[in-house]
């Protein structure tokens, strides 16, 4: 040991520990690829797909241009995460089913693993990684630290991005299924939280205390 | 996904020509399910037509005194449209219990009726399925089959809609108004637009080759209570098992009762909301007439009576 990795933007802030998480998956990956020796037949047998013609993408990553040239089949996910090593969004279930993803667009959050990078030309995306920074938290992130609003940490991005997002619409006036008046501005209560974080699924079920950094952060007393 | 050309249409004509001219083409709206299914290549489209910048994004008044509805205004737009919420109460219920926020945020009006179903043996390309793959059999009819549809089935089909939008489409007579690749624009009403199965379950709705949907009109406002009741497996975020759309007017003794999860379509039997006098068990017995159930669905035929008698008492008409 005594190596120092810096590797990708998860820098990580705890005094004395100079190694990333995706620095630890990498060298990691790295030392297993080491012990596999190709199969050349095998890859010969493989049918010769055709190179899809790559196509020019410029979208707003958080306040800055980023320019691509991809594959059209590229989601907006893997735009981010594999052409502009922005890897605080995860890629959880692939299918829009689990809020991993999320990030917000034009404004609105989306489930970036179910959008195409081409359809977003132009647009202006925030991700994790815009939100904070070590050091310089946004209030949700740091909310979710003082409330232990996570386990193993892997949906949290989609979390915080999600809630950012979802306290907005409230704020924007748009009711949800828990709304009793339609016609009415929904309060931040916990039964709104739940219902609207519900494209967010956390597996280790941190359920209680993502309501409650969310709840802090709104301003918000009765959440039970 | 199996590799495909992409291009941003310019007009509403222009993608419908497009999506007519390229073979394997298929329009893009939100492409929530979509690219769901095209990752499991479910869906192997060779060319996509992106429609979401051609401006159908708004939602305006008729002459009639009703709404029409963008195809590609997002659905969290629609339920949140202060007009939506208060005169079409019923449709902005069944938006919010559909999906996820995120979903709706992307998700569109017109991309919401073309919904694929959710019968599990459609998603799974290793199984039989008609509506797939035309002639394979069906795998759900005798399989897990929970879920699946009891009205309207055929031998050959039993999926489901899974739409919740079309159900308070259908309560309220909503019209869907579509472009050709000709250019020239129709009329469809929603009773008439989705399909039942019978023996072509891979025919969905009325839409012909290259047609694409630009609108979704309302009628004017007809007043009354509006419910949307959605019984499902988890609180949030699911399928319905069943749904019921309602809408209610006590004082004139007027009903009307549209179900999801019931058909291959928003399922609405008009002689059945002349029943409400009789309550629940009349309306549930007269919609659910010939209904054919297997071991694991059977259980919604009582659910939805039970669902229709909760319903009537939120509206006040029992």
């Amino acid at each position: 040991m005594g190596t120092t990795i810096h590797i990708g933007a998860e820098m990580n802030d705890i005094p004395g520990i100079a190694i990333t998480r995706r620095g630890a998956l990498v060298s990691g990956a790295a030392a297993a690829a080491a012990g596999v020796v190709p199969l050349a037949s095998e890859a010969q047998a493989l049918p010769a797909e055709q190179p899809a013609a790559t196509m020019p993408v410029t979208l707003t990553v958080n306040g800055k241009p980023r320019t691509m040239d991809i594959d059209p089949r590229v989601t907006l996910l893997d735009a981010l995460r594999e052409h502009l090593q922005l890897t605080g969004s995860k890629k959880g279930c692939d299918h829009g089913q689990c809020g991993a993803c999320t990030v917000i667009v034009e404004g609105k959050r989306i489930n970036s693993c179910l959008t195409l990078a081409v359809m977003h030309d132009g647009d202006s995306v925030t991700t994790i990684e815009g939100l904070g920074r070590p050091g310089d938290l946004h209030p949700m992130q740091a909310a979710f630290v003082r409330h232990d609003g996570y386990q193993c940490g892997y949906c949290t991005p989609g979390q915080i991005v999600s809630s950012v997002a979802m306290l907005d619409e409230i704020k924007e006036g748009i009711p949800s299924y828990v709304s009793a008046d339609l016609n009415a501005s929904a309060a931040v209560t916990g039964q709104e939280i739940r219902e609207r974080m519900s494209g967010n699924i956390c597996r280790c079920a941190a359920y209680s205390n993502i309501v409650a950094a969310i709840a802090d952060v709104a301003g918000a007393k009765d959440v039970a | 996904m199996k590799p495909f050309t992409y291009e941003r249409a310019a007009s509403p004509a222009a993608a419908a020509a497009a999506v007519a001219r390229t073979p394997g083409a298929k329009f893009i709206a939100g492409g929530t399910n979509l690219l769901d299914l095209m990752k499991l290549q479910v869906e192997t489209p060779a060319h996509l037509v992106d429609v979401n910048r051609l401006g159908l994004d708004t939602i305006e008044a008729t002459a009639e005194g009703g709404l029409r509805i963008g195809a590609l205004v997002r659905n969290t737009a629609l339920a949140a449209d202060q007009r939506v919420r208060r005169d079409y109460g019923v449709l902005s219920r069944a938006l919010v219990s559909g999906a996820s926020g995120q979903l709706r945020n992307k998700a569109t009006t017109a991309g919401n009726l073309l919904q694929r179903t959710r019968c599990p043996y459609f998603y799974d390309t290793n199984q039989p399925c008609n509506k797939r793959k035309p002639g394979s059999g069906c795998a759900a009819i005798g399989g897990f089959n929970r879920n699946l549809a009891i009205m309207g089935t055929s031998k050959d089909c039993i999926a489901t809609h899974p739409s919740d939008m079309a159900v308070a489409m259908r309560a309220l007579d909503a019209t869907v108004e579509t472009i050709n690749p000709a250019g020239q624009t129709r009329r469809i009403a929603i009773a008439d637009f989705h399909r039942l199965p019978g023996n072509t379950p891979w025919v969905e709705n009325a839409l012909t080759a290259g047609e694409m949907i630009t609108a979704v009109t309302l009628p004017k406002p007809i007043g009354g209570t509006h419910v949307y009741r959605k019984v499902r497996d988890r609180a949030s975020y699911a399928f319905a098992t069943i749904s019921v759309a309602a809408v209610l007017r006590p004082d004139t003794g007027a009903a009307r009762f549209a179900f999801g999860g019931l058909a291959h379509k928003p399922w609405r039997v008009e002689a059945a909301e002349q029943r409400v006098d009789g309550g629940a068990k009349a309306v549930a017995a007269a919609a659910l007439a010939g209904a054919w159930t297997t071991e694991q669905n059977g259980f919604k035929v009582p659910l939805v009576e039970r669902t229709l008698a909760s319903v009537l008492a939120e509206g006040g008409a029992a």
